[in-house]
C-alpha cells in the first residue's frame, strides 16, 4: 500500500511538472495581453510534433528537438501576438475567436502534415530508476520534472531579478502607468508571448515521447490548464504553479483508486467549488478580477 | 399587405428549398434548421451580457431526457420533446444556482465545468445512459399523414418540415419574449444593471429566467436531434460543438435577433457546401479557422453589420 502510494506520488510529480509550465504560460499571457489564449493546448501539441518532426523523423539529438521546439513555439507565440491579439486588443471576446481559429488552424496544419493517426516517438531512454522493489519512475519522466524546475526557476529570476521582468510585471499590473513610465507595451508583450508560448512548446517537446501524440491532444491540456489557473487565481504566477502541483496530486491520486471519469469530474468540481467561494482564486488579488 | 406576400414566399421558397438539394445536403439542411434554434436561444441569452458555454451540453439534456423517456416509458414522441425542453429549462435552473454567483469571464469558464461535470455523468453513468457509447436506437418520430403530405420521417425533407415547423414556432416565441417588456428588462439587466437593480428589477431573477427560457429551447432542439440521428452519446455535445456555436453568434453578431441566424446560415453553407463541393476535405478546418479570424478582424461587429449598412442607406434615400 505505501509502495503504491509512493508510486502514485511519484507520477504526480511528474504531471505537475508539465501541467505547470502550459499554466504559468497561460497565466502570462493573460496577464500582460488580457485574453484567455484557447490555442494554448495546440501550442502544447504544435511542440510535440516538432520532436516528432526533429527527432524522430530527422533523428536529430531529442535534446536539439526540444530547444527547437522551444523556439518555433515561441514564434508562434509572437504570430499570435501581431497577427491577432494586438489588432484585437480592445475586443477579448474578439481575441477569443481569434485564437479558437489559430487553434483549428494549427490541428488542421497537424493532420494534413502527419495525418491524424497517433505518431510513435522512439523512447529517449529506456533507463528506469528502482527506488525500492516496486516504486520507479522512467529516467525520461525525471528529464521532465528536472527541465520544469530549472525553467520555472529561471523565469522567477527573470521576473523577479532583472529589468525585463519588472517591466513585463508592471504592464500586467497597469498597463498605462507603465507606459507612462516609458515602458513599450508592445515590447513587454512579445515577451510575455514568446516566453508563454514557448513554455507550452516545450513541456509539449519534453512529454512528446511519453504520451500519445496526435493532433486533438491540445484538448485535454487545455481543460488541465483552465481549471488549474482558475484554481490558482487567474493572473498569479505562483498560484498557477502551486494549483498545478495540487491538481495533479488529486487527478493522479483519483485516477489510481477511482479511474479517469471521476478524476475528470473531480477536477472539474474542484474548479467549480473556488469559482463559488473564491472567484479570484486561492492566490488572486480581487481587485483583478 | 406586402409584408404578408413576402411571408408567403418566403414560406413557399423554405418548402421548395430541399428539393433541389442532394440527399446529404438535405440533411445538413435539417441540422442547420436545428442549430438555428440553438443559436438564436443562444442570443437570449447573450442579451443579459452572459456568454455560457454549458448551451450545447444542456441541448444534449433535452436530447437524453427525450430519449429516455420514449425509451424507457414509452412516452409520445412529441410530447417527450417538449418534456425534454422541460427538463433542460430546470437543470439550467438547477445550475444558475451557483453559476449565476459569478459574472463576466468566470461565468463563462463556470458554465463550462458545469456542462463539462454533466457530460462526464453521462459517460460514467452506463445505466441509465449508456456510457461513452451513449443511447442508441432511439425511437423515431412516428410517421403520419395530413392528406396532402405524407410525412416519412426517415427522408430528411419530411423531417426539414416538420422541425422547420417547430423552429419557427419557437423562434416566434423567442421574438416575442424579446420584444416584451420581459426582453427589454434582459437589455437593462445587462447594459444598465446598477439602474435596473435601482428600479426594483431583481437582477438574478432575470438573468435565471433568461438561463431557464434559453435552455428551454435548446433542449427541444437537442430532443430535435436525437429523435432524428436515432443515437447520442457524450460527444454528440462537446466543447467542439460548443465552440461552433459560439463562433456562429459571435461572427453573425449579437446584436440584432437575426445576427446570430446570418452567421450560422452563412458559416454553415461555407464549410459544408462550399469547401466540400470545392474539394478541400483536408484543408476545411484550416480555410474555416483563417476564415473566423479574418470575419473577428474585418468585421468586427459581426456579419449583421454589412446588413445594417444597407438598410440604413435604403432608409436614407
Amino acid at each position: 500500500m505505501l509502495d503504491l502510494l509512493a508510486q502514485t506520488g511519484l507520477n504526480a510529480v511528474y504531471a505537475a511538472s508539465y501541467i505547470s509550465l502550459v499554466a504559468v504560460g497561460l497565466v502570462l499571457i493573460f496577464g500582460v495581453m488580457g485574453v484567455i489564449n484557447f490555442a494554448h493546448g495546440e501550442l502544447f501539441m504544435a511542440g510535440s510534433y516538432v520532436v516528432v518532426a526533429v527527432y524522430a523523423d530527422m533523428h536529430m539529438p531529442f535534446f536539439l528537438a526540444v530547444v527547437v521546439g522551444l523556439i518555433f513555439v515561441g514564434c508562434l507565440g509572437l504570430l499570435m501576438e501581431r497577427a491577432l491579439f494586438r489588432p484585437l486588443r480592445d475586443n477579448p471576446l474578439g481575441g477569443l475567436v481569434a485564437s479558437i481559429g489559430f487553434l483549428m488552424i494549427l490541428q488542421a496544419l497537424a493532420s494534413i502534415g502527419f495525418g491524424v493517426r497517433m505518431e510513435f516517438i522512439p523512447p529517449v531512454t529506456q533507463h528506469v530508476i528502482w527506488l525500492s522493489d516496486s516504486v520507479s519512475i522512467p529516467l525520461a519522466r525525471v528529464y521532465v520534472i528536472v527541465a520544469a524546475i530549472l525553467l520555472l526557476s529561471a523565469l522567477w529570476y527573470f521576473l523577479k531579478r532583472t529589468r525585463f521582468g519588472w517591466a513585463l510585471r508592471a504592464s500586467a499590473q497597469d498597463p498605462q502607468a507603465a507606459e507612462l513610465q516609458g515602458i513599450s507595451i508592445a515590447h513587454t508583450a512579445r515577451i510575455a508571448m514568446f516566453i508563454g508560448a514557448g513554455l507550452a512548446g516545450i513541456a509539449g517537446a519534453l512529454t512528446a515521447p511519453l504520451i500519445s501524440v496526435n493532433p486533438h491532444m491540445g484538448h485535454s491540456v487545455i481543460v488541465t490548464a483552465f481549471i488549474v489557473i482558475i484554481v490558482g487565481g487567474v493572473g498569479s504566477l505562483e498560484g498557477a504553479i502551486i494549483a498545478s502541483v495540487a491538481y495533479a496530486f488529486v487527478h493522479t491520486f483519483v485516477t489510481t483508486f477511482y479511474g479517469g471519469v471521476i478524476a475528470d469530474i473531480t477536477g472539474l468540481m474542484l474548479m467549480l467549488i473556488v469559482l463559488i467561494v473564491k472567484p479570484t482564486g486561492l492566490f488572486g488579488s480581487a481587485d483583478r478580477a | 399587405m406586402l409584408k404578408a406576400l413576402i411571408w408567403i414566399a418566403a414560406g413557399a421558397a423554405l418548402i421548395a428549398l430541399p428539393h433541389g438539394l442532394s440527399f446529404s445536403q438535405q440533411e445538413i439542411l435539417v441540422f442547420l434548421t436545428i442549430n438555428i434554434l440553438l443559436v438564436t436561444s443562444y442570443r437570449l441569452l447573450t442579451l443579459t451580457g452572459e456568454w455560457s458555454l454549458a448551451h450545447v451540453v444542456i441541448m444534449g439534456v433535452g436530447a437524453y431526457a427525450s430519449a429516455l423517456l420514449t425509451k424507457e416509458f414509452g412516452v409520445y414522441v412529441p410530447v417527450a420533446m417538449l418534456l425534454g425542453g422541460l427538463a433542460s429549462a430546470l437543470i439550467a435552473v438547477i445550475l444558475s444556482l451557483p453559476l449565476f454567483r459569478m459574472k463576466g469571464f468566470y461565468f463563462l469558464i463556470g458554465s463550462f465545468a458545469a456542462g463539462e461535470i454533466i457530460r462526464l455523468l453521462w459517460k460514467h453513468f452506463r445505466e441509465p445512459f449508456g456510457g461513452a457509447k451513449g443511447l442508441k436506437g432511439i425511437d423515431p418520430m412516428p410517421d403520419f399523414s395530413i392528406g396532402i403530405y405524407d410525412f416519412d420521417f426517415f427522408e430528411p425533407v419530411s423531417y426539414f418540415y416538420f422541425a422547420g415547423l417547430i423552429v419557427i414556432i419557437c423562434m416566434w416565441i423567442l421574438w416575442r419574449i424579446e420584444r416584451s417588456p420581459v426582453g427589454l428588462t434582459f437589455h437593462a439587466v445587462h447594459w444598465q444593471d446598477k439602474l435596473a437593480e435601482a428600479s426594483g428589477v431583481n437582477l438574478r431573477a432575470y438573468r435565471t429566467l433568461a438561463f431557464a427560457v434559453a435552455s428551454g429551447f435548446a433542449g427541444i432542439g437537442g430532443a430535435l436531434l436525437a429523435h432524428y440521428i436515432g443515437t447520442i452519446n457524450p460527444g454528440s455535445f462537446d466543447l467542439d460543438y460548443m465552440v461552433f456555436v459560439l463562433t456562429w453568434a459571435i461572427v453573425g453578431g449579437t446584436g440584432t435577433f437575426y445576427g446570430p441566424i446570418l452567421g450560422c446560415v452563412v458559416l454553415t453553407i461555407l464549410n459544408e457546401i462550399v469547401l466540400r463541393e470545392m474539394g478541400f476535405e483536408q484543408m476545411r478546418p484550416l480555410i474555416y479557422g483563417a476564415i473566423l479570424i479574418a470575419s473577428i478582424l474585418f468585421l468586427p461587429n459581426g456579419l449583421e453589420s454589412i446588413v445594417q449598412k444597407f438598410t440604413r442607406r435604403r432608409a436614407k434615400s
